[in-house]
């Protein structure tokens, strides 16, 4: 599509050696620049996405503070804690992807692709695991949820909020995921080198976008049951 | 009655007339306005039309003092309507202190009415001229809107809450009550008649109804057939509550346990009842159970009447007309009681 | 074929040579070559199909609306099927009409144009937003296949989550996608105005219409990812019965009224802005002169897209709110009347000592001057606490902002379609015709709207299937003027699919009018311009000596 008869005649084509240069851009900085811009803003959408949800949890949160630690303390710390350090983990893996690509240690960009997603898809199991408890203790809004706390139907609002704020978190990382096998095919097809990597790095600020609404979530529905508990004995 | 073919509203209510004053000045200013925009452009468009194809316009003459000059005199003039305005809502949102307690419940797609003396009506409110009405509104489904244009106020009625308006007519006449909040298939047929009388007409009016018993004094049945006297015990038997005496209690400061102090208001009251554990009293065990489906919207709002009537801690129900701490909300109350615990409450216990 | 010769030598070329140069039209031809584009232009005029088609259907459920209303008595239709038709009119219009009309289209097409760029920065993505926004609206439109929704536009708790029987779900869904279209546009756009400006094209070298879009992104860019949330839990709450608005478990619908005007609010700004912008461009070019005060208008843009974002808790001052929080709003919204009112007098101003033609697009604009002008000062009488009480929920609502996004928004993307629609086909259209259907949507506008201002006072509520006898007479006159603002909109669409290959050939320029987008061919070729534009000076700048001899080029409609 690059070729059409006017294409040829504009005097910035001649700068058209770069093969991933995209025809509406003069230079490659000017991609670069320009993507990572657009990331950008798209993590403040994302940022105003998720902070419509936080500010329902702080209403509630703080009209119903018992109900809420109640619901809270039911949730598995443990799980929550070694799904943290996986998404960390992650983070770290999905750095050295992109320091791998700056260094032109091509077959290192697929290692570290492939092994944030493996890290992703751990957390994905272990919250998985979750959910499965939270169906057999009937912990799921609906019809059948059951909770031997104080105001059941205020706790039902916290895991109203609960699956939704990690539901919509974990669909972000399947997402993520599926853009990684993307780029990590890409890589084993030598696409990226220390010339190019710039999907990578745009990638990778969605990634740690995303560890960091988990680092919000973890203290929020996890250990705020820990903290109240301890305040009301 | 009314003109077939209005173009301004009838005017009922006391402050009906100030929302008109403010409504027409601000109709006068957006009307000059709109000329002088509409002038300049029409004459601009006259003096300087093109007259041969090749004309351009003259360079511009910028000129910050036209540009600070038509910022700040529009600021002005609003910020003086606004102070206008405030000052208007004010008088519509705080009642005066001699307002008597209504309800109204909103439901699809009707409006239940009560007056304190217990009378209730559907899609009609009669009221005495001359009299403030406080209004308590709320909903058994969905959010509607109680609207008496004549009176120029209207307020939501939400589901879960009580909200308020108050007015007081200042001529007897049939005013249209509207729903003003979309609310579904009848929504528009949830309209009715505010029925402004004399208050000799209105007293004879409630005389020739079926009116029941006050609403406190049904408030105070209630008190007993749903048992609450087992624990909210005052006086000689208070070693035996279980939970906080509730006399003096309406309109003062509540301690929490969570440390928290929340003033005891018709809603407070109400997520009391609803959800007892929401909120529990200093140095009292969260053992009430929930009375979820098992009142009603207008039971509960008896409930409240009942409450509000009872005196502080150690009178008698009775006595609760202008108690020390009642405070001014307890005015309407006051009215209420002045006839009806005495007889009714204590009387009650053997009814059901 | 070699067209190298042609294309080297621009802009002189007569109107009968226009169309064997290569354009973004005749770059390619068939189905495919449309529907996997990514030139923005072509985008530009997928989404003016679009767009018109949700537009004719939203004055449709409009008609039946008014016809319903021409008698007290709801005679003509069941009251379920009113209301459904009355919310499908709002739900169509705002999100897949007004809110993508502007900028999805004119935005759209003129954004690299009027910056000297190929393209926007991302145009895979701006060919999705298009795909994005169609399936929205297949999802609104199977949902009113099957009968509709019935909750308003504005989905309010508890009725659309649990008393509403219809199909929120899948329109709250295709609204939440269309949401999407909207972050692509608006993302794209920031990124292009940020990134590819033409060299020497300075911030306060951009047109106004750049400003203007500048600040409907930004509003995009913060409110549309709230409504998508908001929408995406009434959704959840009413697939799953979850209880976050629903009072009977301590839910708060209230919240959700926040959380919904925290976008629709700011969603008025997305309508009105991109309309301001175009306003600002025509009335330079048809008045040939600088707009006055560029720079406030343009900071006026960014102010109100800022302040927007305070202002609405307005739209709740009976809804039991506290009276502090309605004090707050209530002087925060007469705040935002400020910028409108700076745009309003600066292009009134511009008039002054102008040189100024009553070509159809002008004639749309200086409308939209007058009904916005009315439909702001309407908003800050709404603003004000003491008659808001009043007329809340009332017709006079209906009217105000029908008078801002009416008269305002339509009357601007009819006028900017005018404008450059030799720019987008290199055709004219009949003078007389187009100069007839101004005439007819001002006065059927002023006809259907006003009286609402006189209903709502007297307190006709708003979504009311049948209403007392002694509002018939405003009524009729409102369903009149409808009827005369249908004939003003069929219009326009006939005698633009017509001249689309009837119409006289435009020649490059046919207004005379300066800007980088007249600088190229119309339309242009697929890449924008033969060589690459720099800029040495302001957007409207009419007065230089090499302005002038282009200035013979006006064109006369007939």
């Amino acid at each position: 599509m690059a070729s059409s008869p006017i294409a040829e005649t504009h005097p910035a084509n001649t700068a058209h050696h770069h093969p991933s240069l995209q025809h509406q851009f003069d230079t490659l900085e000017q991609q670069k620049e320009s993507s990572t811009l657009g990331m950008w803003i798209f993590l403040v959408t994302e940022i105003m996405f998720f902070g419509g949800l936080f500010l329902a949890y702080v209403v509630y949160r703080s009209t119903y503070p018992q109900a809420f630690a109640a619901a809270s303390h039911t949730l598995n710390v443990l799980m929550g804690g070694i799904n943290t350090a996986v998404l960390i983990g992650s983070s770290l893996t999905m750095a050295l992807a992109i320091w791998a690509a700056q260094v032109n240690w091509r077959k290192g960009i697929v290692l570290f692709l492939l092994l944030t997603i493996a890290l992703g898809s751990t957390f994905l199991v272990v919250k998985a695991f979750e959910y499965r408890e939270k169906f057999e203790h009937h912990h799921v809004p609906g019809p059948n949820f059951e909770f031997d706390g104080p105001q059941p139907e205020h706790a039902e609002i916290y895991f109203s909020l609960y699956f939704i704020m990690t539901g919509l978190h974990a669909t972000h990382m399947v997402i993520g995921i599926a853009i990684l096998g993307v780029l990590a095919w890409f890589a084993y097809k030598g696409k990226y080198d220390s010339s190019y990597y710039n999907p990578l790095e745009v990638t990778g600020l969605y990634w740690h976008f995303v560890d960091i609404v988990w680092i919000f979530l973890f203290p929020l529905l996890y250990l705020l049951g820990a903290h109240l508990h301890g305040a009301a004995h | 009655m009314r003109s077939t073919f209005p173009l301004f509203p009838q005017s009922a209510s006391t402050y009906s007339g100030e929302v008109d004053r403010l409504f027409v000045s601000w109709s006068v200013i957006s009307a000059f306005f709109t000329i002088l925009i509409a002038g300049l452009i029409l004459y601009f468009m006259a003096r300087y039309r093109r007259r041969h194809p090749e004309e351009v316009g003259e360079s511009e003459r910028a000129a910050m003092w036209l540009e600070i000059g038509w910022s700040v005199i529009p600021l002005l003039i609003m910020l003086a309507m606004f102070a206008w305005g405030l000052r208007v809502f004010v008088n519509i949102y705080r009642p005066p202190a001699d307002a008597v307690e209504y309800t109204a419940i909103g439901r699809q797609w009707m409006w239940k009415v009560q007056h304190p003396s217990g009378q209730r009506e559907i899609n009609t409110l009669h009221i005495p001229v001359g009299q403030p009405i406080k209004l308590t509104l709320s909903s058994e489904d969905v959010i509607h809107s109680f609207f008496i244009p004549a009176f120029r106020v209207k307020q939501d009625a939400v589901p879960g809450r009580y909200t308020s308006m108050w007015f007081s007519a200042i001529k007897p006449g049939v005013y249209h009550l509207f729903c003003a909040e979309y609310c579904g298939t009848e929504h528009s047929r949830m309209i009715g008649s505010v029925i402004a009388m004399e208050p000799r007409d209105y007293e004879s009016w409630l005389a020739g109804g079926t009116a029941g018993k006050s609403m406190a004094a049904s408030g105070a049945d209630l008190f007993q057939s749903l048992a609450c006297v087992t624990c909210h015990r005052a006086g000689a038997s208070a070693r035996l509550a279980r939970g906080p005496a509730l006399e003096g209690l309406y309109g003062n400061q509540e301690k929490l346990a969570d440390g928290r102090t929340v003033i005891a208001d018709d809603n407070y009251i109400r997520e009391s009842i609803l959800n007892p554990t929401a909120k529990i009293v200093a140095g009292w065990d969260p053992v009430m159970p929930t009375f979820q489906g098992q009142v009603s919207e207008e039971q509960l709002t008896q409930l409240i009447a009942y409450i509000r009537t009872l005196g502080p801690a150690g009178s008698a129900p009775a006595g609760g007309t202008g108690g020390p701490n009642a405070g001014a909300t307890d005015a309407a109350g006051g009215q209420v009681d002045a006839n009806t615990p005495q007889t009714a409450g204590p009387a009650t216990p053997e009814k059901k | 074929m070699d067209t190298t010769a042609v294309a080297r030598s621009p802009i002189t070329t007569t109107p009968e040579t226009a169309f064997e140069r290569p354009n973004y039209l005749n770059a390619a031809y068939g189905m495919r070559s449309w529907l996997l584009t990514r030139d923005h232009k072509r985008i530009a005029i997928l989404y003016l199909i679009s767009v018109t088609v949700f537009f004719a259907l939203g004055g449709l459920m409009a008609a039946l609306v008014r016809l319903e209303l021409l008698t007290p008595e709801g005679d003509m239709m069941q009251p379920d099927t009113y209301n459904r038709v009355f919310t499908m009119h709002g739900i169509v219009m705002v999100f897949f009409f007004l809110i993508p009309a502007i900028p999805a289209v004119l935005g759209n097409f003129l954004v690299p144009l009027m910056i000297g760029a190929k393209d926007l920065a991302m145009p895979r993505l701006n060919l999705a937003s298009w795909y994005v926004y169609n399936i929205g609206g297949a999802f609104t439109l199977w949902a009113i296949a099957h009968g509709g929704v019935d909750t308003g536009w504005t989905f309010y708790t508890p009725f659309s989550t649990h008393y509403s029987n219809t199909y929120v779900i899948s329109t709250a869904l295709g609204v939440f996608i269309n949401g999407f279209s909207s972050i692509f546009t608006g993302l794209n756009f920031i990124v292009t105005i940020h990134r590819m400006r033409a060299p020497g094209l300075s911030w306060f070298r951009l047109p106004l219409f750049i400003w203007s879009h500048y600040a409907t992104s930004l509003v995009i860019i913060l409110g549309t990812p709230v409504i998508a949330i908001t929408l995406l839990l009434v959704a959840a709450e009413k697939l799953l019965h979850l209880g976050i608005f629903d009072p009977r478990v301590g839910g708060d619908p209230i919240l959700f009224q926040h959380l919904f005007w925290f976008y629709s609010h700011p969603a008025v700004y997305i309508m009105i802005l991109p309309a301001m912008g175009v306003i600002s461009e025509l009335v330079a070019a048809f008045a040939r002169k600088k707009i006055f005060g560029y720079r406030f208008v343009a900071f006026a843009s960014v102010g109100i897209a800022v302040l927007g974002f305070l202002v609405w808790g307005h739209h709740m001052f009976v809804a039991g709110q506290s009276a502090y929080a309605a004090t707050i709003f209530s002087v925060l919204s007469m705040l935002v009347a400020v910028p409108s009112a700076i745009k309003v007098f600066n292009w009134t101003a511009t008039l002054y000592e102008g040189s100024i033609s009553y070509q159809t697009p002008m004639l749309y604009a200086l409308g939209f001057i007058g009904l916005f002008t009315i439909g702001g000062l309407t908003g800050v009488m709404l603003a004000t606490l003491g008659i808001d009480v009043h007329v809340h929920d009332t017709y006079f609502i209906v009217a105000h902002f029908h008078y801002v996004m009416v008269g305002g928004t339509i009357m601007a993307y009819l006028g900017g379609l005018h404008y450059w629609w030799p720019k987008i086909s290199g055709r004219l259209y009949p003078g007389f015709l187009s100069k007839l259907s101004a005439l007819l949507v001002f006065v059927g506008f002023n006809l259907t709207f006003f009286p609402q201002f006189i209903l709502g006072y007297l307190g006709m509520p708003r979504r009311y299937w049948s209403y007392p006898p002694e509002f018939q007479v405003l009524n009729v006159l409102s369903t009149a003027g409808a009827s005369i603002l249908g004939v003003g909109y069929l219009l326009p669409l006939c005698y633009f699919i017509w001249s689309m290959r009837y119409g006289k050939r435009s020649g490059d320029n046919p207004w005379g009018a300066i800007g980088l987008e007249w600088d190229t061919t119309s339309p242009p070729p697929t890449e924008n311009f033969y060589t690459l534009p720099v800029v040495t000076h302001g957007p409207y700048e009419y007065n230089r000596e090499e302005v002038h001899n282009r200035m013979t080029e006006e064109v006369s409609l007939g």
